[in-house]
Order: C-alpha cells, then sequence, then structure tokens
C-alpha cells in the first residue's frame, strides 16, 4: 500500500500525478476462505480490517451485492456521537467515538472525523427533564454531555432561532466530542486498509445461498460468481439481514424501513455543529462541501425500495424553516431513501446466532453510521473467538428470548 | 404519496392510513404452554420479506377499521387489499 503523507503527496505531484496506485485490489474470489465477510459496507470493511489487523487471520472475505460503501455507508447524514442513557448502549458508542478520534492515523486515510459538536434541543418540560437524565446518565459514564441553556444553545450555534416559533427551544444537551466524519472516506479508508492486510473485496457478488453441513455448521456460501467456502460467516447486511439470514434459516426480530435524507445547495460556513430535535423533527448539519445535510424520519411500512414518501421530507424541512430562519432560501438538491434494519428495541445485535459459524452485526436502525468503527471491532472479536467482547456480549439474539432489551426506543436522538 | 385502496372506503392517500406490520400472525391459543424462545418467536421475530408482503392497515383518519394488504416491498405496489378475517388472496396470480 502507498503510504500518504505530506512528503508523497509533494512527490506525486512532481511526477504529474502519474503514479498513484489503485486503492485496492479488484480479486477473484479464491475458493476458500477462514472468514466471509457479508456486505461491504463500513461495518463489514471494518470488521474485516480488525479481523486481520488484531486477530492475525489473514484468509479474509468481503463479499458485496453491489460496490463498497454503496448501501447505508453512502447514504446516512454521518452523525458521530455516544450520548446515550444506558450502561450498554454508552459502552457500545463511546467505544466507538474513542476509535473515530484515531480512525484517521490508524488507516493512514483521513476520514474528516470533526467533533464540532452534537446539540440536542428541548422544546418542553418533558424533553427539559429527559435530557438532564441524559446528562447525568451520560457523566456517570465518562460520556462527555453537559446541559445548555436556550440562549447559550444560540451562542453555541448563531443561526438558531429559540424564541419566535411554535415550540420555542428551552435548552439543549451538548456533546462536545460528537460531530460527524466523511462518510464515503470511512468505507474507503477501511477497504484500502484491510486490502492492504490481505482481504480480498469481492464486489458485484451476491450470497445467494449459505450452505451448511450435516451438522448444520456453516460451510460456505453460494454466491453469483460460484460457491466460495469459509468455516465462519459474518452477516453484515443492514436492511437486506433478514433476507441474508433466511438463507440459513434463521428468523430475525428486524423489520426493514426507508429513512429518507436530503442536501442542499453547496454554501458558504454557516452552520457550526449538529443539530438535531426529537420533538419539532429537525436534523441537520453543514458537510465540508458546503451543502446542508438533513436526516428526514422513516417511512411508516417496511420496504426495500430505497425511496420513501414526500411528506416524510417536508415534515422535517418545515421544522428547519423554523429553527433555521435563514435556511427559507436554500434550494434542496437532493434526498434520497436507505434501507434500514429495525429492531424491536431499537439497539443492535452483533452476535453469535443458532447456527455453528455464522454470526449476524445488524439491526442498527436510523444510527450506524456512527458506530461503524465500535461495531467492526467488537464484531470481529466476536468472529474470531466465538465469544463476544464484553462491550457487544449484551446486544445478543438470545436478548428477545430472555426479555433483556436494551430499550433505547425513547433515548435515541430522532423519534423512531 | 402512496394511494391505499381501503376495501371500506375506496382509494384514500397514505397519509390517512397507519401501518400495522405483518398479517396473519395468530396469537398462540395457550400461551403458558410456549417455550420463551416460541413466544419470543410470536413477539419479536418477523418476516420482512423482499417481495410480496402481508400485512396490517388501519384507515386511522377514515372509517378507522384494521384491513389486510399485499404489498411487493421492492416496489411499494399494492397487489391487493382485502378486510380482515378474510383469507390472503393467491397474489401470485394476481401478480402475474
Amino acid at each position: 500500500m502507498q503510504r500518504f503523507s505530506g512528503l508523497a503527496l509533494l512527490r506525486r505531484a512532481l511526477g504529474g500525478h502519474q503514479g498513484w496506485q489503485p486503492q485496492w485490489r479488484n480479486p477473484d474470489p479464491q475458493p476458500e476462505y477462514d472468514v466471509i465477510i457479508v456486505g461491504a459496507g463500513g461495518h463489514g470493511l471494518a470488521s474485516a480490517y480488525y479481523l486481520a489487523k488484531q486477530h492475525g487471520i489473514r484468509r479474509i472475505a468481503v463479499i458485496e451485492r453491489g460496490w463498497l460503501g454503496g448501501g447505508n455507508t453512502g447514504r446516512n447524514t454521518t452523525i458521530v456521537r455516544s450520548n446515550y442513557l444506558f450502561d450498554q448502549s454508552a459502552a457500545l458508542y463511546d467505544h466507538s467515538v474513542k476509535l473515530w478520534e484515531g480512525l484517521s492515523q490508524d488507516l493512514n486515510y483521513n476520514v474528516m472525523y470533526s467533533a464540532r459538536g452534537v446539540l440536542m434541543l428541548a422544546h418542553n418540560h418533558h424533553d427539559v427533564q429527559s435530557f438532564k437524565r441524559h446528562v447525568h446518565a451520560n457523566r456517570l459514564n465518562g460520556v462527555d454531555n453537559e446541559w445548555l441553556s436556550a440562549e447559550e444553545c444560540r451562542a453555541f450555534c448563531p443561526p438558531l432561532n429559540i424564541s419566535n416559533m411554535r415550540y420555542p427551544v428551552l435548552g439543549g444537551a451538548l456533546q462536545r466530542r460528537g460531530g460527524t466524519a466523511r462518510h464515503d472516506a470511512v468505507a474507503w479508508g477501511f477497504a484500502r486498509a484491510a486490502d492492504s492486510l490481505g482481504v480480498d473485496i469481492i464486489q458485484n457478488c451476491e450470497v445467494t445461498g449459505i450452505r451448511r453441513n450435516a451438522a448444520g455448521a456453516v460451510e460456505g456460501v453460494e454466491t453469483s460468481r460460484g460457491f466460495i467456502g469459509a468455516k465462519k460467516i459474518g452477516v453484515s447486511a443492514a436492511g437486506h439481514t433478514s433476507v441474508v439470514m433466511s438463507l440459513a434459516g434463521v428468523r430475525m426480530p428486524l423489520e426493514s424501513y426507508p429513512l429518507q435524507a436530503l442536501v442542499s445547495e453547496p454554501v458558504k460556513p454557516a452552520f457550526p455543529c449538529v443539530v438535531m430535535s426529537n420533538t419539532i423533527h429537525a436534523y441537520i448539519s453543514q458537510s465540508d462541501k458546503g451543502e446542508m445535510v438533513i436526516g428526514a424520519g422513516t417511512d411508516a411500512y417496511t420496504s426495500y425500495t430505497q425511496r420513501g414518501a414526500l411528506h416524510v421530507t417536508t415534515h422535517t424541512l418545515d421544522a428547519i424553516c423554523e429553527l433555521v430562519p435563514q435556511f427559507r432560501r436554500l434550494r434542496m438538491l437532493r434526498n434520497w431513501g436507505g434501507i434500514v434494519d429495525v429492531t424491536p428495541d431499537r439497539s443492535p445485535i452483533i452476535a453469535k446466532t443458532p447456527v455453528s459459524g455464522l454470526y449476524v452485526n445488524c439491526g442498527w436502525g436510523t444510527g450506524g453510521f456512527k458506530a461503524t468503527p465500535g461495531a467492526g471491532h467488537v464484531f470481529a472479536h466476536t468472529i474470531a473467538h466465538d465469544e463476544p467482547h464484553p462491550i457487544n456480549a449484551p446486544f445478543s439474539l438470545e436478548r428477545f428470548r430472555d426479555g433483556v432489551m436494551i430499550d433505547e426506543a425513547a433515548a435515541a436522538a430522532v423519534a423512531h | 404519496m402512496l394511494i391505499i385502496d381501503c376495501p371500506y372506503c375506496g382509494k384514500r392517500p397514505e397519509i390517512e392510513f397507519r401501518y400495522g406490520g405483518e398479517a396473519h400472525i395468530a396469537r398462540p391459543a395457550d400461551p403458558a404452554a410456549l417455550s420463551d424462545a416460541e413466544w419470543a418467536d410470536f413477539l419479536y421475530n418477523r418476516t420482512n420479506p423482499k417481495g410480496l408482503h402481508a400485512e396490517r392497515w388501519r384507515h386511522l383518519n377514515g372509517c378507522g377499521r384494521f384491513f389486510n394488504a399485499v404489498r411487493d416491498t421492492t416496489s411499494d405496489f399494492f397487489v391487493a387489499t382485502y378486510k380482515s378475517g378474510e383469507k390472503r388472496p393467491d397474489v401470485q396470480e394476481i401478480a402475474r
């Protein structure tokens, strides 16, 4: 792998930028691997990277139906935060934030992680009480989060309208370590780093079956490019997890919904942080390219269409026009949908499955991007040791049978 | 926005309706007789198919009644709607 550095950039510049190599190979599948990861999104690529780097497994393939990073990794609103209420979630998401902080150096790839602060606005008495509870719970868990008055919110984010609106801002919870990262760069950075450790990333290769032996353990996957053997298979297929798991006969506590997002035309820096509001349903930040990145809600019904209804996006735009009046004249450039897999308790599943050798990382619902490095890290541990890492042990499939939910449904940033 | 054909009221826009999840999941006759795993399967596990999906809808801002529909989750096209209690229609035939 060509390492990126200022000196390397200068050297290539003098050569007219002719000397750059492709950042990853495009290999044909081998007949057999030690581990196959299904799904080359951020989570799958991160899992492969940590398997190769920390667990010494060399023969790894990441199999992708489309192109790498082309699913939810390329469709999310790029927010990173860890201000979750419950101990288990705080541990998982903060593990991820700690990895984000050193990720660019670790991967030798600029993922543009920008800890610009995530501000969650309170608009009613219940919000105030609930967010203060979050602040206290987070601080007990060592996760930074602080309460701001309405005036302090506006001082931190001057474009905000805090008073002249239907539901005035009463305050907000600010996580300063939260922020954004460049979603595509995360997929590319993990792909390049994993590839340099010998991981085969096989794109345009759809998994059509999971082959199991007489004892029920996995033997490999049938794909559109033939059979590929492996004793361990990690499914990291986001909205399509139910589809892939059904190939092994495993029923999942998941439903797949379209989640929409949209971006405005690019403008000069005008919005300094991430702002989200449950109550009026606004969710906005500005990308480094200048676009306002806006997250809308999920549609009401399950779907695999990667689009959604217009009334869902106009609902969030109504809120943004009131919360940030200067954006009323912004034109929206693009909107799109991604398919998110939602669990009954809105917490993910990173676990072993009833099928020997089959592992699953799914159920991230509307908030999986922030967990990309952390989820990959603990999922790799789970696959390598056939045992969960202490951080992901509570996020098992059995928690639904045993009634030990991690009920973040009301605690997540946007209403699900 | 989807246009949904309520079996009682006719075609109406999606915002008049609420989604009710997968249809034809019968509550077990004797829940106490089930194992924890079987009960969890009833409560939480869903087919979540990519393709034809039988699902419940409620015409909340209309007649208020529940009914069932078969929709293609790859296109959101409603293949059929039918009253609660009726058998799932032979949608493979209709889809053709």
